[in-house]
């Protein structure tokens, strides 16, 4: 069988779903939406079912992309994820207004199972449901208590899956129903389901309401100086956490896969497809999973805040310092996450449920600079900004990269705002949330978050960046047969023989590179960067830092013939800062190394950002749009720096 | 008299009288807000917009273009 599990939001629906399905889920998309769709499978008595995790919802009558999934599923009998039964999961401390649509779908017609969840914050709130009027007026639906923050009632939910019959014949409500009821009839057929469950008498208060011990903690929460304080800490925090403790397990990933690569080199006979496989393929793995570190601790945070129920009061206070830019406030923790690194922060952008919001916050993102972008700003900015103090105290380099991360911020909430004008969306944006009372949040909850989010990436967006990386890899490593001859050519000069064999080395993957399919795709696209001032050297480590902004430095170190290493990053500076160009001038002027940073700043160099965006929105055609129109943003600012700086 | 919700004072319990024949007050609906409930401002955002209402003992926050389509009047 299959079931749907429904209900409103902050209802403990994820609990429910992660109490009954435990490590058996998947998550994918609904078909044609980027909604996210939980499935698993449970072990009743009797049989073993399907279950699937619907989006939070308050009404059959879709408002938003989310609610949309909702009321297509159910309103389809050939959609391929049409339930045969329903769990519907409620909060029992605000059970009336959850009936609305627990009413619906039961008049729909569907067996019904109703889960009176959070039974325990219903009692210390004093509330005492009468099961017995319940019962009378669904008589169809099996009811069930349960509280799935600490797993109680799962065998209760299994028994009543076993015990399910048909849907109820008479409804509940006797109104005309049915989905495509205007507007006005709809708001009157919702008022009068709310009218008549309140006359029921289902819930009785017993002692009186206490004061509401969240809206305290929300002054402070939400203080205009306060709020934004503890906010801004706890960025901070999660920062730091980032920072210093995703670079260990992504430099150990990074080495296990050199070590990997390494040892199936030695282990296979030579020839060209285990060549694939050793450096086009691990190396690509490699890739995808180096990710893995940041977006699990990023996530690992999203969701703590989330369970904790800070993260709506985030949502809060920024709504209205977003909205002039066609954002709202729950585009704030994409955005800053992007400053991490993007791709976490546009597959968060999920809990935007406007489509155009989140088609906005999706396409700036990567306008902020990630961390990927520090290995490139560091090389250029010492290479061209001179270490000189201004006024004494500010560090003219320090100065130069606040300057590239404030124009990143800057780009990203000026493209926003034009966006806006641009993008049409069919429905208004609003901002009508609940801000649901702050609990501890459930560890497994969490980290049920971040696994689902870890193999979401590694499993959709990680296909197309191995294909990608493996692309990259073949027009690094294979040229045109007149390199053969070069490589004769050089191997005969006297500058050669006459070199150590690391310098040797050197030279010849200098000479591979330059002389491979990528290098000379550098020589041909030349005369297009030439007035950014840069070279077809330059031209070669632009296109193949596609894969990975970072690998622009070891582009360079290679076709430099510096050797590829982290250490030798001053050699590497030593010999860029000798280079000369025809007429006797350093290539790496400030011009030059200015007009590269802002390239740097606006160009999407990541091929996983393009790969979870197409994940995100469903189809080429925005990641597509992104591309070029950041690189036409970065090819203009770069050539305006470096034609005003010459 | 009546006035609309997003000019209430804090802490003023307000019954609601009439919503305006839009998708946003369906979805207000929805949330359980239906007319001659009581609610009440409990605090706002910086700039004082959205604002956050306690209604039937939980919060519902909504921005004050939002809470314009509402009629209230003083309980």
């Amino acid at each position: 069988m299959k079931i749907a599990l429904l209900g409103n939001p902050n209802t403990g629906k994820s609990s429910v779903f992660n109490m009954l399905t435990g490590m058996r889920q998947q998550v994918g998309n609904f078909p044609g939406v980027t909604v996210d769709k939980r499935s698993g499978f449970i072990q009743t008595k009797v049989n073993k079912h399907q279950i699937i995790d619907f989006p939070g919802t308050y009404s059959i009558f879709a408002k938003s992309l989310d609610e949309q999934v909702v009321q297509d599923v159910l309103t389809d009998p050939s959609h391929t994820d049409y339930p045969d039964a329903i769990l519907y999961i409620a909060d029992t401390a605000n059970l009336e207004r959850n009936l609305l649509f627990f009413s619906q779908v039961y008049d729909l017609g569907f067996p019904c199972i109703l889960v009176l969840n959070m039974w325990d914050r219903a009692q210390q709130k004093g509330l005492q449901i009468n099961e017995a009027i319940l019962q009378e007026n669904f008589p169809a639906a099996k009811i069930v208590t349960a509280n799935a923050r600490v797993a109680i009632g799962k065998t209760r939910i299994l028994d009543a899956i076993d015990a399910l019959s048909v849907g109820s014949k008479k409804p509940f409500h006797s109104g005309s129903f049915h989905i495509h009821l205007e507007t006005p009839d709809q708001q009157k057929n919702t008022e009068d389901r709310l009218q008549k469950i309140r006359t029921l008498g289902i819930v009785q208060q017993s002692k009186p309401q206490a004061p509401h011990f969240s809206t305290r903690i929300d002054r402070l929460l939400t203080h205009p100086i306060y709020g934004y304080l503890l906010f801004a800490a706890l960025l901070l925090i999660i920062f730091q956490f980032i920072f210093s403790f995703a670079s260990v397990p992504m430099d150990y990933i990074d080495a296990q896969f050199v070590r990997l690569s390494n040892w199936s080199a030695q282990m296979l006979p030579s020839g060209l497809l285990s060549k694939l496989f050793t450096q086009g393929l691990i190396p690509g793995v490699g890739g995808v999973l180096v990710f893995v570190p940041q977006i699990a601790i990023l996530f690992f945070f999203i969701a703590l805040l989330e369970e904790s129920g800070y993260l709506s009061r985030v949502v809060f206070i920024m709504d209205r310092l977003m909205r002039p830019f066609g954002l709202n406030g729950k585009s704030v923790v994409p955005l800053l996450s992007s400053v991490a690194c993007a791709i976490p922060g546009i597959m968060s952008a999920r809990t935007i449920s406007d489509w155009k919001e989140r088609l906005i916050t999706i396409l700036v993102a990567p306008f902020m600079s990630c961390s990927a972008r520090i290995p490139v700003y560091t090389l250029l900015i010492n290479l061209v900004v001179p270490k000189i103090y201004i006024a004494g105290m500010l560090n003219l380099q320090g100065l130069v990269l606040f300057g590239l991360y404030f124009l990143g911020i800057v780009f990203a909430l000026g493209t926003a705002f034009i966006l806006k004008l641009f993008i049409k969306s069919k429905e208004p944006g609003y901002h009508l949330m609940e801000l649901p009372e702050y609990k501890a949040p459930i560890i497994q909850n969490v980290l049920f978050t971040v696994l689902e989010k870890v193999k979401v990436f590694v499993l959709d967006a990680g296909k197309i960046i191995v294909a990608i990386s493996i692309l990259l890899w073949g027009l690094a490593t294979f040229g045109p047969s007149s390199r053969e001859r070069e490589l004769k050519m050089l191997k005969s000069s006297t500058n050669y023989r006459q070199a150590s064999i690391q310098k040797q080395q050197e030279q010849e993957s200098a000479l591979m590179l330059s002389e491979s399919y990528i290098g000379h795709f550098g020589r041909f696209i030349e005369p297009v960067i030439q007035p950014l001032g840069y070279d077809w050297k330059i031209g070669v480590a632009l296109l193949s830092s596609f894969a990975a902004r970072e690998v622009f430095v070891g582009s360079l170190a290679t076709i430099y013939a510096v050797g590829n290493d982290t250490d030798n990053e001053k050699r590497l500076i030593q010999k860029l800062r000798a280079e000369k160009n025809a007429a006797g001038e350093p290539i790496y002027s400030l011009a030059t190394g200015l007009s590269l940073l802002i390239f740097y700043v606006f160009a999407l160099q990541c091929m996983a950002t393009l790969a979870v965006v197409r994940r995100e929105t469903n189809t080429w055609r925005w990641p597509l749009i992104q591309l070029v129109f950041m690189g036409v943003v970065a090819y203009t600012c770069a050539l305006i720096v470096y034609q005003m700086l010459l | 008299m009546s006035q609309t919700l997003d000019s209430v004072y804090l802490h003023q319990v307000v019954e609601i009288i009439d919503f305006s024949d839009n998708l946003i007050c369906s979805k207000l609906i929805e949330m359980g807000l239906t007319k001659g409930q009581k609610i009440k401002a409990v605090f706002k955002a910086p700039l004082g917009d959205p604002i956050a209402f306690e209604h039937n003992g939980h919060i519902i926050s909504m921005r004050k273009e939002e809470a314009k389509q509402i009629e209230v009047a003083v309980a």
